[in-house]
């Protein structure tokens, strides 16, 4: 029993992993970061891995004024499922070693190549949408993209901003209806 | 605010009470029927396998409302339709909770036009299709369609004043008039432009998908359910799912088999059943109740069970322009051309379809809405979600009899059951109305300036139709023009399952007028004692 816990624990420390980057001056990030420095702990991941995975992340949705940490982000949501699922935690490592340790450092197009190549496998297939569901839900995406998100504590956009667009004519009164309240 | 909270004192009904109507459902048809018949002092005892939730329960909170309204038990699925591919766990999107998909719609009301009923007159005997028309002519269901309408308090119909023009309205309204289109609108909604009903206006939130939290869009789940269960008439179990429907030597229905909450096997007698669990899962019911008397599923002698599935010629079409547009405010779907609703075989197909306007949340819409696309592609359009605004494609599809929703032969679900198989191939009509579609939606963004159109492929099926349908001769279809099933008289279909085809209308509308109009045929048959 203290023999199996113990392998599992050398096993924990040889495997886990940390991201660590610094934000740029003025991102919109630092707005919800504490300090310019960032680090993301991995359990499952070592830090190589990471590095491959967050280039594979960056590759399928590259938002150049997006830094690193907004993808470091995902990287440990995929790690954290990588920690609870064994055979997610096989896909994901048997994947990253496909793609080998130079794909981190690799320019876009050769990575773009490099991906294309696995496009329909089940390692960039479970990528390609742990990126999408964890990428844009952040309050880092919402200020990036200027999405406004949750409206209803606000009172929804009635009186804030859903009609305002002006740049067109405004539509004729038998085709649309009265703003309540108005 | 509307009211979600149980009437008390709850009623219940004993289980062993055979003179209790059941229905199978809580969405439009199960919920509407459900008050029609209670009203009139029809006790009945409708099932939910999903909970009961509240205005304040729902989430605007990116993924929350999806886990949390959604019906996730598994489904498969096959057929050259791309969403196989796209969506391969979710080859349909529908609720499982209190109030079904009324929870989660967008709140869209057109009609079904008079020439759609008659489908396979308009259009003919269309290789590789199955259209049949309905047993029942527009007429007769118009006064129904008024007094759906009215129930629904549905906008630009009977008085009610039209939904303001949102932005992303605005857009589509200047596109589709420099294309000449005349019939432009914020569209016959569900979703309240004043007080009424007991219900806000609509205060522009955004999310009508995630569940309206101040209720201004009609839901079974905060209207018909409430006042069904003040009758003192409604018994509702929630958590509570159906797994079979048993018959008598006689083959008239008995009453249903399903688990309670805590997953324990029950049983509830019934004088008549009334299925409404979404065409795909009614369909599965129905062949889950398959005996030594049924042998293919209940009410299956004619093997039209589940075929003849229709799901929408759907997609979205994205539109980038240079200045923001804000698209995520206000309400979804408020806004629609009605102008290709007609059928002109000149276009290159038969039937017709709606463009709608339409938006997702910054999450949803790469997952939901782009969901092929990554890279650069993906990135650039993005990048534009501040400058970008949406439109759906509504149109009919055509029913093919290799089309349907089987028993998966190894998959079961939490109770050891076979899980939906939904196969799905797309008719050459169908390809060529997205097309057409797509194309005009994509000039109606270029004419007001889009330096981008992306149009996505299909979406999940939420609009689930024909999988018991009616039909004048019992060999077509699975249930008269009432919903009555031909092999069973005290067995009813109540929900979209029993369209005979789908038309290019938003489905609610019409399941809520059927409903209605079936409300009156079981209470006169009843009266009669004929079931």
């Amino acid at each position: 029993m203290q023999r199996e816990s113990s392998a599992g624990r050398r096993d924990f420390l040889r495997t886990s992993g940390v991201l660590t980057g610094l934000l740029a001056a003025g991102s919109p990030l630092a707005l919800f970061a504490p300090s310019r420095a960032w680090a993301v702990d991995l359990t499952t991941l070592t830090s190589a891995e990471g590095a491959i995975l967050l280039a594979v992340c960056r590759t399928i949705a590259p938002h150049d004024g997006l830094e690193d940490a907004a993808y470091a982000v995902v990287v440990r949501a995929i790690d954290e499922q990588a920690s609870r699922d064994e055979s997610f935690a096989k896909l994901i490592r048997e994947g990253l070693a496909t793609l080998g340790r130079g794909f981190a450092s690799a320019d876009e197009p050769t990575r773009v190549e490099a991906l294309k190549r696995i496009e329909s496998s089940p390692f960039f297939q479970s990528v390609r949408v742990s990126t999408l569901q964890t990428l844009y839900t952040s309050p880092l995406a919402y200020a990036y993209f200027g999405y406004e998100g949750e409206s209803f504590s606000k009172g929804g956009y009635l009186t804030r901003g859903f009609n305002d667009l002006r740049w067109l004519p405004e539509v004729p009164e038998e085709d649309s209806g009265p703003v309540p309240g108005a | 605010m509307a009211e979600t909270a149980p009437a008390s004192p709850r009623t219940r009904f004993a289980q062993n009470d055979d003179g209790v109507v059941v229905i199978i459902g809580s969405g439009a048809g199960g919920g509407t029927l459900a008050h029609e018949l209670t009203r009139r002092g029809i006790r009945v005892v409708l099932f939910e396998a999903g909970k009961r939730l509240t205005l304040e329960d729902f989430s605007q909170v990116p993924g929350e409302a999806f886990a949390m309204l959604t019906w996730l038990d598994p489904r498969t699925q096959s057929g050259t339709w791309t969403v196989r591919e796209d969506f391969p766990t979710l080859p349909s999107w529908t609720c499982k909770t209190v109030g079904g998909t009324t929870v989660h719609w967008t709140g869209a009301c057109p009609r079904q036009q008079p020439w759609e009923l008659r489908a396979r007159t308009e259009y003919g005997d269309l290789p590789g299709t199955s259209l049949i028309d309905w047993p029942i002519a527009y007429e007769e269901l118009e006064k129904y369609y008024d007094l759906a309408e009215r129930r629904l308090v549905v906008t630009r119909r009977h008085g009610v004043p039209g939904l303001p023009a949102s932005n992303k309205f605005k857009v589509m309204y200047a596109g589709a008039k420099a294309l000449g289109y005349q019939r432009v609108h914020t569209g016959y909604m569900a979703i309240n432009s004043q007080p009424a009903d007991g219900r806000p206006p609509c205060l522009q939130m955004g999310f009508c998908v995630q569940g309206c939290k101040i209720g201004a869009k009609w839901s079974t789940l905060y209207t018909e359910i409430p006042r069904a269960e003040a009758t003192g008439n409604l018994d509702l179990r929630a958590e509570c799912m159906v797994t079979r429907i048993e018959h008598g030597p006689d083959g008239r229905v008995t009453g249903v088999v399903y688990r309670d909450p805590s997953g324990r096997e029950q049983r509830q007698r019934a004088r008549l059943v009334c299925v409404a669990c979404n065409a795909v899962e009614t369909a599965r019911l129905l062949l889950l109740s398959e005996s030594g008397k049924f042998p293919r599923g209940l009410a299956n002698s004619s093997d039209q069970v589940g075929r003849n599935y229709c799901h929408h010629v759907g997609g979205f079409v994205w539109g980038c322009f240079d200045k923001p547009v804000h698209a995520w405010r206000g309400a979804v779907l408020a806004g629609v051309v009605e102008d290709e609703t007609k059928n002109d075989p000149k276009r290159g197909f038969v039937g017709g379809y709606h463009l709608e306007l339409a938006m997702l949340d910054l999450p949803s819409l790469p997952l939901a809405g782009l969901p092929y696309m990554w890279g650069r592609e993906l990135a650039a359009v993005m990048e534009d979600y501040r400058n970008m605004s949406g439109m759906f494609i509504c149109g009919e599809d055509l029913p093919r009899p290799d089309n349907r929703i089987t028993l998966d032969p190894t998959v079961r679900d939490q109770y050891g059951l076979p899980v939906a198989h939904i196969h799905v191939d797309d008719h050459e009509n169908d390809t060529a109305m997205r097309t057409h579609a797509q194309t005009q939606a994509t000039r109606i963004f270029e004419a007001v300036g889009a330096r981008r159109v992306v149009c996505s492929r299909a979406t999940p099926a939420t609009h689930n139709m024909c999988t018991a349908r009616m039909s004048a001769d019992p060999c077509d279809g699975v249930c008269n023009g009432w919903g009555q099933t031909h092999d069973v008289p005290n067995l009813f279909i109540s929900d979209g399952s029993a369209f005979s085809t789908p038309g290019s209308a938003n489905p609610t509308l019409t399941i809520v007028a059927l409903a209605l109009r079936q409300a009156d045929y079981i209470e006169r048959q009843m009266s009669a004692r004929s079931i």
